[in-house]
């Protein structure tokens, strides 16, 4: 579950390059990288007279100016205030705000209509469970030939690419009385007048099951590459050893493609804290359904707490960063190779 | 899990000679799939060709007596304000994909050409920020928006996509690896500068990168509700994100009005998506594990 897919993809970053290198389908893959230390190679006296100009040393700060003043202002800048601001009662726009230490926070962890939406991300959790088992599924399903394959594969992952928007819409009127869903389970003889977004269980699990429909082909899409880059050799030779598929799966396809699933896990999990979009504009955050960011939105922008809602913010971005380490030291061949 | 993955079709010549209840299975499966993932999509099509009557008299699935029924795409785009999304939405894409692919591969070649004092800073700096995720710090981004004055401006997404897009830095950075530096040798010697270089020689050979970037980007500004939502809220300045959201209030419960602008809004996704299937893969496969 990526509810904020930049998000994702940029927590997915720091995975770095062993992750790649499996998942890289080939179209425009490259071959090897450069060989190490070339940059260093001596350069037969040919560009000496460049390497030594001052020309040289302002050269790549002229290219950096712009993308360094962006990451600072809008990275960098809005961290640093947004902490400052969660030890003060500031309501977003008067010039005056005092400090409160650390009231901010022990009122998110105390006060329990805050403290709920924690709550809310267990369903999201949950449905990422099974958002990465079906993505598996179908995953290893249609890395074999089978009939329709592009077809199967096109509408497993075109969810995904919808407009949120959108999709909120189009579950709205899916879930309404007598809506869709109604309409479905009435051919199998079920007849149901139960309010699927009325009550906060069941509004839940209606959304966490949109969320699956739209990310789970992301997942798919994922694994589909791993798996595709497997050399075919390994599953002849696993065959002529009288592997079963269960056994190729095991052996083969599931260490080969760890990389992705322990990405997809480390998304899943701050896919869920920080699920907005879809509760947003399906429910408003009503039933039971308010999630984090819509509270800490509401908070800053409805009823002014900037403040408590910079709490709320850092709370979050703490957990998350808890989570990447976390994820970071149990599976250490994610190395981060930069430069 | 166990039981359906023991059914995997098996690929080889047993596949070939007979069916064997396992690949039926499997077709079985990956039909249940494509209904779970069309019945919805299906249904508000069907829902948006039909006149206000068919909408509250029949079900939900029920087909509408004229399949050429298009008023309610006539009354979406133009009471919906489409026009004017498409147009914003245009915009903010065309500035931010630009700035993107412009200052990611700037900067990638910066990093990569170059041996600087306070290069491993500046990696550590692009590196923590992925850390970040953009959704927590949106309340100080506010006021930082604020205290430049563009809220309620088209600057402020479009400012605001090109200084997060940290992903498309690591998509160029892998990609001008795999360039040969002896290019850039030849080019000096020839008499080219540093900015020449980039613009003649490396900006040309990324296009591959820049086909992966653009494809992304594209897709998820495209799509994108919450930075408009929070930044831009004029009614004249609404994205297609943010004016079908707008649907909400005026339209209420005419669902075949409000159907009809979410096809309007996926349909481009869709033509795309048709048009570019096989780049789209590779794109969000490389871009989300980079």
């Amino acid at each position: 579950m990526t509810e904020k897919t930049d998000t994702a993809r940029e927590s997915a970053v720091m995975t770095g390059r062993s992750v790649t290198d499996k998942t890289d389908t080939g179209s425009h893959g490259r071959p090897g990288r450069r060989p190490a230390g070339r940059r260093r190679a001596p350069s037969a006296g040919r560009s000496r007279s460049w390497r030594d100009s001052p020309l040289r040393k302002i050269t790549p700060w002229l290219f950096l100016a712009a993308p360094l003043a962006l990451l600072i202002t809008f990275t960098y800048v809005p961290v640093a205030s947004m902490i400052s601001y969660s030890f003060t009662d500031w309501d977003g726009v008067s010039p005056d705000r005092e400090n409160v230490g650390f009231d901010n926070y022990v009122q998110i962890f105390t006060r329990p209509e805050l403290f709920r939406v924690f709550f809310v991300s267990g369903y999201y959790l949950a449905a990422s469970v099974v958002q990465i088992a079906v993505a598996l599924y179908f995953a290893v399903v249609l890395s074999f030939n089978l009939k329709f394959r592009n077809l199967f594969k096109g509408i497993l992952f075109f969810p995904y690419l919808i407009n949120g928007v959108a999709i909120g819409f189009v579950f709205l009127y899916f879930f309404q009385d007598g809506g869709t869903l109604d309409s479905v389970l009435s051919w199998f003889g079920v007849t149901t007048d139960h309010p699927w977004l009325g009550d906060p269980t069941s509004a839940n699990i209606s959304l966490a099951g949109v969320s699956v429909w739209r990310f789970t082909g992301l997942n798919f899409v994922l694994f589909l590459g791993a798996i595709q880059s497997i050399p075919g050799e390994l599953y002849e030779a696993a065959e002529l050893d009288g592997a079963g598929k269960w056994k190729q799966f095991r052996h083969i396809i599931a260490p080969s493609i760890k990389p992705v699933i322990s990405l997809s896990v480390i998304l899943a999990i701050s896919g869920s804290l920080s699920v907005f979009e879809i509760p947003y504009i399906m429910t408003g955050g009503a039933t039971g359904t308010q999630t984090f960011v819509i509270q800490t939105i509401k908070l800053a922008f409805q009823f002014n707490k900037t403040g408590l809602a910079s709490a709320a913010a850092v709370v979050l971005l703490l957990i998350i960063l808890l989570i990447t380490w976390i994820q970071r030291r149990l599976v250490p061949d994610d190395k981060v190779d930069l430069v | 899990m166990t039981p359906d993955l023991a059914a995997a079709p098996a690929p080889t010549r047993a596949s070939k000679r007979r069916l064997p209840v396992g690949t039926l299975l499997t077709y079985l499966s990956l039909i249940v799939a494509a209904v779970v993932v069309l019945l919805p999509l299906t249904v508000i099509l069907l829902t948006s060709l039909k006149t206000s009557k068919e909408v509250s008299d029949g079900g939900a699935l029920s087909l509408p007596g004229n399949w050429l029924n298009f008023d309610n795409y006539v009354t979406a785009f133009t009471d919906g304000n489409m026009l004017m999304a498409f147009g914003n939405t245009a915009f903010i894409l065309f500035f931010s994909i630009g700035g993107t692919v412009i200052i990611g591969s700037m900067t990638a070649y910066a990093v990569d050409r170059f041996d600087f004092r306070g290069k491993k800073l500046v990696m550590a700096g692009f590196l923590i920020a992925t850390l970040v995720p953009s959704v927590t710090t949106q309340v100080a981004t506010f006021q930082v928006i604020g205290s430049f004055g563009l809220i309620d401006t088209r600057w402020a997404p479009i400012l605001l996509y090109m200084g997060t897009d940290i992903v498309s830095v690591y998509i160029f950075l892998q990609f001008i690896r795999g360039i040969p530096i002896s290019l850039d040798e030849a080019a000096r010697l020839d008499g080219a500068n540093t900015f020449t270089i980039y613009r003649k020689i490396i900006f040309p050979l990324l296009k591959p990168a820049i086909a992966t970037v653009v494809i992304i980007k594209g897709i998820t500004t495209y799509n994108d509700f919450y930075i408009p939502f929070l930044y831009m809220h004029s009614e004249d300045l609404g994205t297609i994100s943010t004016a079908l959201f707008r649907f909400k209030g005026p339209f209420g419960a005419h669902w075949e009005a409000i159907s009809a602008g979410a096809i309007l809004v996926i349909l481009p996704t869709l033509i795309i998506f048709l048009l570019l299937q096989r780049w789209i893969y590779n794109g969000f496969s490389q871009g989300a594990t980079k």
